[in-house]
């Protein structure tokens, strides 16, 4: 089995607002002085594919289209894991690039490397959330998709997923080649590497490669960002004083009030 | 005549709530646009649902009908290959998709394939100076973001529980049945089963929401949460971690990976307040809070705020309700 796992590097979304801004210029979140890590879910794919190298054996490999200076700490993370190899678009504009161009440049790619049974990516991607990868590399590469993958099944036979619904799972039986979107779930909490692991990785192969590789792929898709605003929320919060007991009728009684009881 | 395409379904045997959003989206851009609102309707027996009068009702004069045994629930190919057979009849300039299970993995691959311009999880959709305007949360829910989609056609996929249902305003309408042509055997994903989790009020469409966070400790904590939302007759919902440790369902899980509520009464216990969080349910008109730190930033999206451990709050709490309902 060949798995090629789409990682993206992203600043720290759990970065404390006062370090949150915009960069007026490009119209994305200011990077520079920012902590990057690996974008929350692209973990959890990197887990499930590495538990199908444990159990079934499967080679593994990690790509990433990011500026080459900063993505160093995501690449060597994904090889401590236990990716095999690590490939990189080295694009210095991609964080300011198009969902649908990263697309469209991740498909390329993929198609480059040739050899797959499936491609899996984050659910959703922890700065932009646009959910929208994972569909549109099925459609480049004529593969299937199954979105908020949140177990693998089995993977012997037919693959078959769990797919989290809004009513629950959805049990997905899905061909191969397959592109996947990985969600958080007890069964995929990300592995931490061994000092040990991270010491052989950095004999493991990364191929660097530019976007003039793989042909020309700028294009807004008919989309224009006009403008990304932070909203201020002017609090307004009334605190319902005394003790537990107090706060307690004191709320009740609101929720009468506001016909709410 | 190219206009707006909704693109809609049913559930449990009617029109979805999420697919009359649309239509009142798709209602006040055609108020600017003025080309006319049409709805793709997908679905199996559709004819006893009364889905399509129902889009009548709401101001959808045409409904493209696409009836065929292979729409079930969560069968996103089919879905797929049954609005891209629609889009094609009707050439829309804009389609309107509910970002739901089946609609996420639709609407980018629709876009795709009718090479349209694509943008998804929209929160609010606007004609400003002649242009499709869409926004969307970013960051987290730091940011919000202002796009202007020129590409056509246009395919928005719209959070669902962002836009209001729409007043009924009927018109005369016309059903034209459009054939797929699906072979469910050609499909490359098939659903084997629909597994549900426990939810006593469907969550997104309650009125009532009492959700708890880490703050909780534990599963046993929910067990007061779900004694007070019965009180309220309400719903049980979750932060990130109680349902990523499995103490909940995910699928109570509210925020930006989770549901979008925006019920009338909202009670955030033990729950920090991270912008993910409050992604999903800043819009709930009644915002209660309680929990233990005073700094938390949830005090700065509440309209009340409780301060203190919510083992000593909530059990008087449900008793003075209880009291107060006797009455
Ligand atoms: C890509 C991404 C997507 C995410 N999506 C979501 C999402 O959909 N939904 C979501 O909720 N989060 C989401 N998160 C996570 C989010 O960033 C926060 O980590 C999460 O919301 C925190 O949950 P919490 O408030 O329950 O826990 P904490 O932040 O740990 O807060 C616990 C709170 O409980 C209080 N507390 C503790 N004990 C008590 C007590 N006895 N009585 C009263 N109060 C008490 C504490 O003071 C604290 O404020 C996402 C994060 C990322 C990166
Ligand atoms: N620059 C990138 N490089 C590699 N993978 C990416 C990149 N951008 C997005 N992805 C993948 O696509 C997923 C979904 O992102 P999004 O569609 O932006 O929400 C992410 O979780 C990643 O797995």
């Amino acid at each position: 089995m060949d798995i090629i796992v789409c990682l993206k590097q992203v600043v720290d979304p759990e970065l404390p607002a006062r370090d949150f801004a915009i960069d007026p210029a490009t119209r994305r979140q200011v990077r520079e002085g920012r902590p990057l890590v690996l974008s929350t879910y692209d973990e959890n794919a990197l887990e499930v594919a590495l538990q199908m190298k444990d159990h079934q054996g499967a080679k593994v490999t990690a790509l990433t289209i990011a500026p080459q200076a900063t993505v160093g700490d995501t690449v060597r993370l994904a090889l401590a894991m236990g990716a095999d190899e690590a490939v990189v678009i080295d694009d210095p504009r991609s964080p300011e690039l198009s969902g649908p161009a990263r697309a469209r440049m991740l498909a390329a790619v993929i198609r480059k490397i040739g050899r797959y049974d499936l491609v899996l990516t984050g659910c959703e991607s922890a700065d932009l959330v646009e959910r929208l990868i994972a569909p549109l590399l099925a459609e480049e590469l004529g593969a299937a998709c199954v979105t908020f993958v949140a177990r693998i099944d089995a993977a012997d036979g037919p693959l078959v997923v769990r797919r989290q619904a809004d009513e629950g799972y959805h049990v997905v039986e899905a061909r191969l080649p397959a592109v996947l979107s990985v969600t958080s779930d007890e069964a995929n909490r990300p592995r931490l590497p061994k000092v040990k692991d991270i010491v052989t990785a950095k004999r493991k192969p990364v191929q660097i490669w530019t976007p003039g590789d793989l042909g020309s792929m700028a294009d807004d898709g008919g989309v224009e960002v006009r403008d990304v605003a932070i909203p201020q929320r002017t609090g307004k919060c009334e605190f319902l004083t005394g003790d537990p007991a107090q706060q307690a009728e004191a709320l009740a009684l609101r929720l009468r009030e506001l016909k709410l009881l | 005549m190219p206009g707006i395409l909704v693109v809609a379904a049913t559930a449990e045997g009617a029109l979805s709530r999420s697919s009359l959003e649309l239509v009142g989206g798709a209602r006040a851009l055609d108020a600017s646009l003025g080309s006319g609102v049409s709805a793709a309707l997908l679905g199996h027996g559709l004819g006893s649902t009364g889905a399509a009068e129902a889009l009548h009702q709401h101001g959808v004069a045409t409904v493209y009908r696409v009836d065929h045994p292979a729409l079930t629930a969560g069968q996103s190919d089919a879905y797929l290959a049954a609005a891209e057979q629609v889009a094609r009849t009707a050439k829309p300039d804009v389609v309107l998709v509910g970002a739901d299970t089946v609609g996420r993995e639709v609407a980018p691959r629709l876009a795709h394939r009718l090479a349209g311009a694509l943008v998804t999880e929209c929160t609010e959709l606007a004609v400003e100076g002649g242009a499709v305007v869409v926004r969307r949360q970013a960051y987290g829910g730091r940011a919000l973001a202002t796009l202007v989609v020129r590409g056509r056609p246009a395919v928005l996929s719209v959070k669902p529980r962002s836009l209001d249902a729409p007043e009924p305003a009927p018109v005369a309408g016309s059903v034209v049945d459009v054939d797929a042509q699906i072979d469910p055997n050609a499909l490359p994903t098939r659903v084997r089963e629909v597994l549900r989790e426990k939810s006593e009020v469907g969550l997104e469409d309650a009125q009532v929401v009492v959700s708890g966070g880490r703050g909780l400790g534990g599963p046993d904590g929910f067990k007061m949460i779900e004694e007070l939302a019965a009180m309220l007759g309400g719903a049980v919902g979750s932060s990130r971690p109680p349902a990523d440790a499995g103490w909940v369902p995910i699928s109570w899980q509210i925020g930006q990976t989770g549901k979008t509520v925006r019920p009338a009464l909202y009670v955030a216990v033990g729950i920090s307040g991270a912008t993910q969080h409050v992604a999903g349910m800043a819009g709930s008109r009644t915002i209660v809070a309680i929990n233990r730190d005073p700094e938390a930033p949830i005090f700065g999206v509440a309209h009340l705020g409780l301060v203190g451990d919510y083992r000593e709050i909530i059990p008087p709490l449900i008793a003075r309700i209880k009291e107060l309902k006797a009455r």
